[in-house]
């Protein structure tokens, strides 16, 4: 991977032109490429690079100066708070909507639901996200459409979830980056419900005289939440990664705003160390997805209690 | 039998189809005394299930009740609100399923599920509910119940899971068990401990047990009474001994011939012709005409109930039994 991107990104172009002013004289152009040691061999570049990144360094800004790490950890706050909020109304409004339109697969309401979810995943992230702002924002004047708002600490956490201001911003970026999410997660609420529902153990569960109640949120959604649980870590990851588009249309300063600005600048060191930071997000985001599903199927436990 | 828990009249289950409406079960009446097993024999898609489902009020879309009643200790199911048959299912009325690898929810533990079924239907603080649990898997064969309720399904054997459901069945001392194929997906070993423990659960705790099967070599182990069903109808009833030994009814005699037997060695098995034939279209008058070989034109009127007595009884124009040894004629 990193080799892959380290390469890569030196064919794109020169990001020296891009740093100097265009009057600079040939020593200046000198100078700047010697101070970004960028006169060395792209080989010796590369090992330069993997020994730093073994230490933690994965270099400095082009633009900025300072440290590619520390100034992506500085956005990622507010892509992880965006991540999360859009992770949290999939959840939220995707697993009752499939469960509902499950249960009840003749009626009008799962029906508009099905098809709502169609329209979910196939328009364009960027074009609903300017839709949003045009209503909620430029027509009905109800939510501001750009930035991030105040934010308050609490639990040591630093989010704007915890103001109103903030929470203002938060709504419509969060709500366009879960579309594609809620409608993923009723779908495959509803398939499953569907299936589960023919299943042996759910007549047993009915036979016993279970309420409703218990047999659809414990018997039936203990087992669809397994399928569901791995998809959406998936999903989580690729929610960070291509945050990009939200982030750039409600000009969220979040990673993924910082990615485009940095690949536009031609800024090597952020965009190698974004993609490694993403990369490592995945592997803890699946090592996370695998310890859930432990806790939810206990077919996957390592080792059994009381053995 | 005076004391009868279950009484079904006329009962029909209809299932809605594109193609029609499919009755699945056409016209049952049956009833179990307490302490009593009746056996429910006849092929895949005769319908003894429909049945079963139908009493405990099971029968999911497109499926329904259109016809007849059924009444559980003179209480009639049919038009009863979800609520009320909540409240009587696995408390008064139990089931247990065919496969049990299937019917034990695989992410919750057993105590989780045998606790649910008595907290359903019963306040009762937690440890005693617990005690009923360990008492009633004592009572089915399970040795360490104390071990077992804190596993998961899958790290019991087929034979133990049954045993669980079974267990879970009786947890709240029923009235009434219907028993729907419970052995079927067993060894043949495990089958005949199944069967042991349930008969003497019902001798024990005067439960009356339908027991559906297909196999009459099992129904004959374990039953009171037999009722042979075919295309959705009970077409000859009595006692084991009567229905085995004296079948009156020629799919009878047909099923009784195909069961392998020590004594039959080296004989080809008698089959029955054809196929059970198709609810959505069956032939006029008797439904088991075209695979009998005893029928003639008579048989394009549908024959009426030939009684013999109030729970002997069989529905055909040729009856291998001769009629000067019935007793009476309704």
């Amino acid at each position: 991977m990193s080799v892959l991107v380290f390469f890569g990104l030196n064919i794109i172009g020169d990001p020296v032109y891009m740093l100097v002013s265009p009057d600079a004289d040939q020593e200046d152009i000198d100078r700047v490429i010697r101070n970004l040691g960028l006169d060395r061999p792209i080989l010796e570049q590369y090992v330069l690079f993997v020994k730093g990144a073994l230490q933690g360094d994965l270099g400095n800004s082009f633009i900025f100066g300072e440290s590619a790490l520390g100034l992506i950890s500085r956005h990622m706050g507010a892509t992880l708070e965006l991540a999360f909020t859009a992770l949290f109304l999939a959840i939220a409004i995707g697993i009752p909507l499939g469960l509902y339109a499950g249960l009840y697969p003749n009626r009008m309401s799962s029906r508009v639901i099905m098809t709502s979810s169609i329209l979910g995943f196939s328009l364009p992230t960027f074009w609903v996200g300017l839709m949003m702002i045009l209503i909620f924002s430029v027509q009905l004047g109800w939510l501001p459409s750009t930035g991030r708002g105040d934010t308050a600490t609490f639990l040591g956490i630093t989010s704007s979830i915890f103001t109103l201001n903030g929470l203002s911003h938060l709504i419509l970026p969060a709500a366009n980056l879960a579309l594609l999410k809620v409608s993923l997660v009723i779908r495959l609420t509803r398939a499953g419900t569907r299936e589960g529902m023919q299943q042996d153990y759910i007549k047993f569960a009915r036979a016993k005289g279970l309420s409703t109640t218990r047999v659809v949120g414990v018997h039936l959604l203990k087992n669809i939440l397994i399928p569901i649980v791995t998809v959406l870590g998936l999903e989580f990851g690729s929610l960070i990664a291509f945050s990009v588009v939200t982030e750039t249309i409600f000009a969220w300063p979040g990673m993924g705003r910082l990615l485009i600005e940095s690949i536009l600048q031609l800024d090597r060191p952020v965009v190698v160390a974004y993609l490694m930071i993403i990369v490592a997000l995945f592997v803890v985001i699946n090592l996370l997805v695998d310890v859930v599903y432990s806790i939810l199927d206990p077919r996957v436990r390592l080792k059994e209690q009381g053995k | 039998m005076t004391d009868k828990v279950l009484v079904t009249k006329d009962l029909e289950t209809v299932f809605s189809m594109r193609d029609g409406d499919a009755k699945a079960v056409n016209g049952v009446s049956l009833s179990v005394g307490r302490g009593e097993v009746l056996g429910l024999v006849g092929e895949s898609g005769s319908g003894k299930s429909v049945t079963g489902f139908s009493i405990i009020g099971l029968v999911d879309a497109p499926g329904r009740i259109a016809k007849g009643s059924i009444k559980f200790q003179g209480t009639e199911l049919v038009g009863m609100s979800e609520n009320d048959l909540r409240a009587l299912r696995g408390n008064r009325i139990a089931m247990i399923f065919q496969d049990p690898m299937m019917t034990l929810n695989p992410v919750l533990r057993i105590d989780t599920q045998m606790l649910e079924a008595i907290l359903a239907h019963r306040k009762m603080p937690r440890a005693q509910a617990l005690a009923r649990c360990r008492d009633v898997l004592n009572l089915v064969g399970i040795a360490a119940p104390e071990e077992r309720l804190k596993t998961y399904p899958h790290e019991l054997s087929g034979g133990m899971r049954q045993r669980v459901a079974i267990a879970i069945a009786f947890l709240n001392e029923p009235d009434l068990i219907i028993a729907d194929e419970p052995t079927t997906a067993l060894d043949v070993t495990i089958q005949a401990q199944i069967i042991h423990e349930a008969q003497k659960l019902c001798r024990l705790t005067g439960t009356a047990m339908i027991w559906i099967t297909h196999d009459l070599a099992v129904v004959a182990g374990i039953a009171d009474r037999i009722a042979v069903m075919y295309a959705g109808r009970i077409v000859e009833q009595g006692t084991v001994d009567e229905v085995i030994d004296t079948p009156a009814h020629p799919y009878t005699v047909g099923l009784l011939g195909s069961v392998p037997s020590a004594n039959k060695r080296g004989v080809p098995l008698r089959q029955i012709p054809g196929m059970t034939p198709n609810i959505l279209s069956l032939p006029v008058g008797c439904p088991f005409r075209e695979r009998c070989s005893r029928a003639d034109e008579m048989c394009q009127v549908e024959p009426s109930r030939h009684v013999v007595r109030e729970d002997r009884d069989w529905f055909c124009h040729h009856p291998h039994i001769a009629p000067d040894t019935s007793e009476a004629t309704q």
